[in-house]
């Protein structure tokens, strides 16, 4: 994208060209571009590693991969879109749009914004070169211990050191991140933007932005445990020298359930942006949207447990973690409340962004729930480790994380690229996605209920049906994303000229710059009514 | 505000986080004893189980009911020993302490090192399952082809729920080369 053009505050739109613009860049668009770029690449390489389980699954039996190569793609698979697609997008949003939504010339601290975008490769890289590491490829020898690495399976993995290194990589990344967008939200708004009158895409930012300082450490920390007891002999997960696996689980779901959430927050504050604007109507409920996306926050942290029903827990325990599930529900719907009462009796159309997240909306919320079902621990004991706990956090990753980014994507794609994009290819590309996720995720649900269990390269026979259905959904599904890319790289060739507004009536700072938006913005801070 | 007092501002809040970041760092390790206490205070995994033989025997016996305790024995795949429990099951009245014996036989070719774990089942009768003397309070060390009987004494609490009339107790032995420390 190449923004030479010069804009009414008549300052210097110079940067260095070619590969040293994006290795030296401080600049949060640039940033930002490069973190969506490098999200796509791993959606692309998660989603290759998705396509080979849906095709081993196609049938019962062992037809393309062994069931090792077949462990190690769901764990891939979860990894990579995990750490390297869906919250390295969120932050690629973010770079982009929290300055520009809240009035700043650039994130707070751009030197470090740059290093913790270029640590990512390299995370990525030691994540992946395991894989290539055996005699023969197809051996599989790349993580295959499920991306929860559960110990002490993971501590039988030959190269857990690469592995380790590499959440350290992306830990740090991350908390890089959150830090950045913290000092950029507490210290960079516009004059008179109070906190009330952020944006909810800022907002929710901002609190994923503290769960993630509050529990990437702790992941941290659970590698590097395994790490010690891998190889400086202590014994933190291993019983033999008087370790406990199911401290690893406690350890590792106080990080993973906090995580699930920073990977759905920034997807409500999008939604809370497009519906708006799509609906003509203020956002309802403005200052509940932020007291749930706390709420929500808040009983991250004391929800953990509900991941290990079946480890075998005191009743009082289950209870309470059954309990404090289910209270989630309260701030969640109330978020859907607002989202529906948005829309309630206004102007609507359909543009293409408007469809992803109304979709969001519906499709989230049947993840949540089949979440509830899955809060209650007699049900939970049955539904553990099946196919319908594969089904429920497909519901809310792929349609609701993955949906909010693509939403986001087709929201401010006119205003990062200053045209406006094919509107048939955008229909096509969310049609398809819609129709064939549908296709894939919701057998799921029916044979996790029937037993199949989550992992396995094999099932029997009678499962064959649905897992077909899904088979065939996930190609279509995943074909259709090649849609999005040639839709993106059309726009930023050219089209249809963008006004500054894009949309019409859309309300917030982003849309008073020019489109594109210049390489620098807000070098004079608006002021805000 | 002014460049400067926002270049402040930027710095403290990265200080402050970082502050944070490390505090959490360290509150993952935190959760390790946070665990241990947890398992203490409700009995899980056997934490509970050590008494005092002299306190045990203080103990006065509950004549008016019966528990069954059956004895279970789980070798890790990594241990190539045999490990079974001389009798597999026994009536107890809460209150009396008794032995009984494990047997273990190294079935390899080498010296080899076995450390046990224990559960106890339900887990509202595991707080109450106290314990003089256990093979598994340490590491077990046996020779090629050795074999040994090793006591465990026990007694279940008067306190246990009235409507537990059985309780198993599970011990698995896992090879514990790797940690072997000299008794």
């Amino acid at each position: 994208m190449s923004t030479t053009m010069t804009h009414d505050a008549g300052h210097h739109e110079e940067h260095p060209t070619g590969i040293k613009r994006w290795l030296f860049t401080t600049n949060h668009k640039d940033i930002g571009t490069l973190y969506l770029w490098f999200s796509f690449t791993m959606f692309l390489i998660g989603g290759t590693f998705a396509l080979v389980i849906r095709a081993e699954l196609f049938e019962p039996g062992l037809q393309i991969v062994n069931p090792q190569f077949f462990n190690m793609m769901t764990t891939m698979h979860g990894l990579v879109m995990i750490f390297g697609a869906i919250m390295p997008g969120f932050v690629g949003l973010a770079n982009w749009q929290i300055p520009l939504m809240v009035g700043a010339p650039d994130m707070a601290l751009p030197r470090m914004n740059n290093w913790s975008f270029w640590l990512l490769p390299f995370a990525a890289t030691m994540l992946v070169a395991p894989m290539f590491m055996g005699a023969h490829f197809m051996d599989g020898n790349g993580p295959w211990f499920g991306w929860t690495f559960y110990a002490p399976l993971s501590l039988q993995y030959n190269h857990l050191a690469y592995f380790v290194f590499a959440i350290h990589l992306l830990g740090i990344s991350s908390i890089m991140g959150a830090i950045n967008i913290i000092a950029t939200i507490l210290n960079m708004r516009a004059p008179g933007m109070t906190l009330m009158k952020m944006p909810l895409f800022v907002w929710t930012w901002l609190i994923t932005a503290f769960l993630l300082i509050a529990v990437m450490p702790v992941l941290a920390g659970c590698v590097t445990m395994l790490l010690t007891d891998k190889y400086f002999g202590t014994s933190f997960f291993n019983a033999a020298g008087g370790g406990d696996p199911v401290l690893f689980q406690h350890v590792f779901w106080f990080f993973g359930h906090p995580e699930v959430y920073i990977m759905i927050l920034p997807a409500f504050g999008i939604v809370s942006q497009i519906i708006p604007t799509f609906a003509r109507k203020k956002l309802f409920g403005y200052s509940s949207m932020v007291y749930a996306t706390a709420s929500i926050a808040f009983l991250s942290f004391i929800v953990w447990a509900h991941h290990m029903f079946t480890v075998g827990m005191p009743v009082a325990g289950e209870l309470f973690f059954m309990y404090a599930t289910v209270l989630i529900a309260v701030p969640t719907g109330v978020k859907v409340f607002n989202w529906v009462a948005t829309m309630w009796r206004g102007s609507m159309t359909f543009e293409p962004p408007m469809l992803w997240a109304i979709s969001f909306v519906f499709l989230f919320t049947i993840g949540g729930l089949s979440g509830i079902m899955l809060a209650v621990v007699p049900a939970d004991v049955q539904y553990q480790d099946t196919y319908f706990v594969v089904a429920h956090f497909h519901y809310v990753l792929v349609t609701g994380a993955l949906f909010g980014i693509i939403g986001a994507v087709y929201y401010w794609l006119p205003k990062w690229t200053g045209n406006m994009y094919s509107d048939k290819l955008a229909k096509w590309h969310f049609w398809l996605s819609l129709v064939s996720v549908n296709l894939t995720f919701f057998p799921m649900h029916f044979t996790g209920l029937a037993g199949m269990p989550r992992r396995y390269a094999d099932y029997p026979l009678e499962f064959t049906r649905f897992n077909q259905w899904s088979s065939v959904g996930a190609f279509i599904f995943g074909f259709s994303q090649l849609l999005l890319l040639i839709l993106v790289i059309k726009c930023i060739r050219g089209g249809q000229k963008a006004t500054s507004e894009v949309w019409e009536g859309a309300e917030g700072l982003e849309w008073t710059v020019p489109s594109p938006a210049p390489y620098h913005t807000f070098a004079i801070a608006p002021e805000v009514k | 505000m002014d460049r400067e007092a926002t270049r402040r501002a930027n710095r403290r809040v990265l200080r402050n986080t970082l502050v944070v970041a490390a505090g959490m760092f360290g509150f993952g390790f935190l959760l390790v004893p946070i665990y241990g206490a947890i398992c203490t205070a409700f009995g899980i995994n056997g934490q509970t189980a050590a008494i005092e033989a002299a306190q045990a025997d203080k103990v006065a016996v509950d004549k008016s009911r019966q528990v069954t305790v059956q004895f279970h024995a789980i070798v890790n795949d990594k241990l190539p020993w045999a490990f079974r429990p001389v009798v597999s099951e026994m009536k107890v009245h809460p209150g009396e302490v008794r032995t009984i014996y494990y047997t273990a036989e190294n079935l390899s070719g080498r010296d080899s090192v076995g450390q046990a774990t224990h559960s106890v089942t339900p887990d509202k009768a595991a707080v109450h399952f106290k314990k003089t003397e256990c093979f598994c309070y340490r590491q077990q060390a046996l020779k090629p082809g050795e074999r040994k009987q090793m006591p465990v004494r026990f007694m279940l609490h008067p306190a246990l729920p009235k409507d537990v009339h059985e309780v198993t107790l599970t011990y698995t032995f896992f090879n514990a080369a790797a940690f072997a420390v000299s008794n």
